[in-house]
């Protein structure tokens, strides 16, 4: 099994990404063809017989994300990935998969939009989808790979964040990070997390309550004799529906919101350069985020002092450092694939005369060259 | 000897009374389900049920004492599809309806019958959306006048099970809940094999589409059901190729 | 829940007063007819049946089996 072991080698990033999902210990893989998307499928119809997993391509993206929650339940790794209009298409499954507690991974590789748009061409246009996609008050976790070592890192930690959380993670990432070749390091050692266990027998579980610090309910999974009542209706602690009680519904909800923030701290990750004494600030993230470092390297060297950061977890954002940075930066440079994207988000932060938008509606990797004359204006 | 009810009621159900309207079949499939796993001696503790969105969708939950999966509306079969290849030790039930299941879910339904994913299906048809209403649904009759079709409903119904079949299904049968010795006995059948199985059982729903078209009494429908599957109106039986 | 028997624990048709939703399928059905339908109200509000000619009944379990609802236990 050649490809598996630790050691450099030359992938792309779809692949990657695959890779590191097989070596978080996924074991089902449901999934529909979409540009550019579907070299993760490919790769998982190769490999997921031979580690004695299971694949299946599904009839759409509603039935590939459905299998994946139904595999997850039945205590199986699970994931799929798909591409804009199938993530649109999965909206619906993922709040269920938010509100029954279930770890499952989706990989969104964006491609412009709306609509088919370009599907060979990267944007950013999903990000507020992650957030606000399904309906109701649902919190989403993204992440955002820039290379194709990130595909394979990111997509670990995807699996890890979902198994410790007991929720649905999303990998945002994008046609050019998606199918770039790179070099990538399979590491020696792997941290897997696995979803918390029942310590205590079935009429004692509550598999969907807790008191514990952590607000993560323990998960037993089907055939343990647990007699489940996994279901999407508003729910008490042991999983009986309670569609008429409005304390109960407010109860449930409120402890999944707090269950992502109270557990932030253990996942946020970003990068950040030249921010000690930088008046401009630079945000940016997946693809748009290399070019733009670069320029930042560029510009230091003409001595101008602008700084670099850039969120690998985009949601929950880094709220907390980027308002330590606010005290002391001047003007944000927002450089993303989108006509919106991160822009509320940073504006919410930093106040919306302080922040200036590259934002590109244009799906094509930014030049370093337009984002370092955007900076000197700037400065 | 004491009442087969008492004992069923004991080992397998909780939470009684359902919440079904009074004479509604979705209990009498329960019972005929009940009795087939009971008769076979399945351990329940090895049976995951799976339902969407619609009355027949609390046949088993929260009721019935096996791991249950209640998902969203039309895509059981999908959430099924992850279960029963993940875990082929398992026993995989999905409970559907005529418009759960070949409605919104219609592409789901055949696509795992063409792929012969290893999983019993029971398709509760009442010919109507009765739990939000009473609205037209793919197998409502021509001509019967409904909330969404005042006039009468313009459209062909669909003959589920007859596509299920087209479909490739490995087992295909058609009852009535008039027929619940016949349902039991199938469902039993059903649970000794492997491969896609498909029941499709007409149900009454004496509420709505007892309103909609002019009976109201549950055993009046249930006697109308018995002289359609004479008659051959409705085709009951195991379909064989 | 306690479950509440229409006549009485002795009998050996019985129906669980609080379970019976009023649907008359056991009346219908009962080749005997053992029931007497709309007999008493049970506290839900249903108007449900009684098994008043239980020496007629011949154990077919017919009303057992199609009960929706549990409800008709036979001996």
């Amino acid at each position: 099994m050649d490809i598996f072991k630790p050691g450099p080698y030359f992938m792309m990033g779809d692949e990657a990404a695959a890779l590191g999902a097989i070596l978080a210990g996924c074991r089902f893989y449901a999934g529909y063809p979409i540009t550019p998307a579907s070299e993760i499928m490919e790769f998982m119809a190769r490999y997921m017989p031979k580690v004695g997993g299971v694949f299946i391509q599904m009839e759409d993206e509603i039935a590939s994300i459905a299998a994946a929650i139904g595999a997850s339940w039945a205590g199986v790794k699970a994931m799929t990935a798909t591409s804009g209009p199938g993530f649109s298409l999965m909206q619906e499954n993922i709040g269920y998969a938010f509100m029954t507690e279930t770890p499952v991974v989706i990989i969104d590789v964006q491609r412009a939009g709306p609509s088919t748009g370009q599907a060979t061409m990267p944007a950013q246009g999903d990000v507020m989808q992650v957030r606000f996609g399904t309906h109701g008050d649902y919190e989403g976790i993204a992440l955002a790979p820039n290379s194709p070592q990130e595909m394979l890192d990111l997509t670990i930690k995807a699996f890890n964040i979902s198994e410790m959380l007991r929720t649905p993670v999303i990998v945002l990432s994008d046609a050019e990070v998606g199918h770039m070749r790179e070099g990538v390091i399979v590491p020696e050692k792997v941290d897997v997390i696995e979803r918390k266990r029942p310590k205590t027998p079935p009429e004692e579980t509550t598999p969907f309550w807790t008191e514990e610090e952590d607000l993560v309910p323990p998960m037993p999974i089907f055939g343990d004799g647990y007699e489940l009542l996994v279901t999407g209706s508003t729910h008490k602690g042991d999983g009986t529906r309670d569609v008429r009680n409005p304390e109960s519904h407010e109860k449930l909800v409120k402890r999944l919101h707090e269950k992502i923030h109270r557990n932030k701290d253990k996942f946020l990750e970003w990068e950040e350069a030249y921010t000690d004494d930088a008046k401009v600030l630079v945000i940016s993230y997946g693809i748009s985020s290399r070019p733009s470092k670069g320029a930042v390297l560029k510009a230091r060297e003409r001595g101008l002092k602008v700084g670099f950061f850039r969120p690998k977890v985009l949601w929950p954002s880094p709220e907390k450092r980027l308002l330590e940075l606010s005290e002391s930066v001047e003007k944000v440079i927002l450089v993303e694939l989108s006509l919106r994207g991160y822009l509320m988000e940073t504006q919410r932060i930093f106040g919306i005369d302080r922040v200036i938008h590259l934002g590109y509606a244009r799906p094509e990797v930014p030049l370093s060259s337009e984002i370092l004359e955007e900076i000197r204006r700037v400065c | 000897m004491a009442s087969k009810t008492r004992i069923l009621r004991e080992k397998y159900l909780r939470r009684l009374p359902t919440a079904f309207c009074p004479g509604c079949g979705n209990g009498q499939i329960l019972r005929a389900f009940i009795e087939a796993i009971d008769e076979l001696g399945i351990d329940k503790n090895k049976i995951v049920a799976v339902s969407g969105i619609g009355c027949w969708a609390w046949i088993f939950g929260p009721y019935l004492r096996t791991d249950t999966l209640h998902t969203t509306h039309g895509r059981a079969i999908a959430f099924a599809t992850g279960v029963a290849l993940s875990r082929p030790d398992l026993h995989v039930v999905v409970f559907t309806g005529d418009g759960d299941g070949a409605g919104i879910g219609g592409n789901h339904l055949i696509h795992a019958a063409r792929r012969g994913v290893n999983m019993l299906v029971i398709l509760v048809n009442n010919g109507i959306y009765a739990m939000t209403g009473g609205q037209s649904a793919p197998t409502t009759p021509k001509g019967l006048k409904t909330k969404t079709h005042p006039m009468g409903f313009p459209e062909r119904p669909f003959d589920i099970a007859n596509l299920v079949f087209s479909a490739g299904a490995d087992y295909v049968a058609r009852w009535t809940t008039y027929h619940i010795v016949q349902l039991k006995n199938s469902i039993k059948e059903a649970m000794s094999m492997k491969g896609f199985r498909f029941i499709e059982v007409v149900s009454q729903c004496p509420t709505h589409f007892g309103r909609a078209v002019g009976i109201t009494e549950p055993w009046a429908m249930m006697q109308k059901f018995k002289e359609m599957a004479e008659k051959g109106e409705i085709k009951v039986g195991v379909f064989t190729r | 829940m306690r479950l509440k028997f229409y006549g009485g624990d002795y009998l050996t048709v019985r129906i669980i007063e609080n379970l019976c939703k009023g649907c008359e399928i056991c009346v219908n059905v009962c080749p005997k007819n053992v029931f007497d339908a709309k007999a008493k109200i049970n506290e839900y509000g249903y108007v449900i049946p009684q098994p008043t000619r239980e020496d007629a009944c011949i154990k077919c379990r017919l009303c057992e089996m199609y009960c929706p609802d549990f409800a008709v236990e036979v001996d």
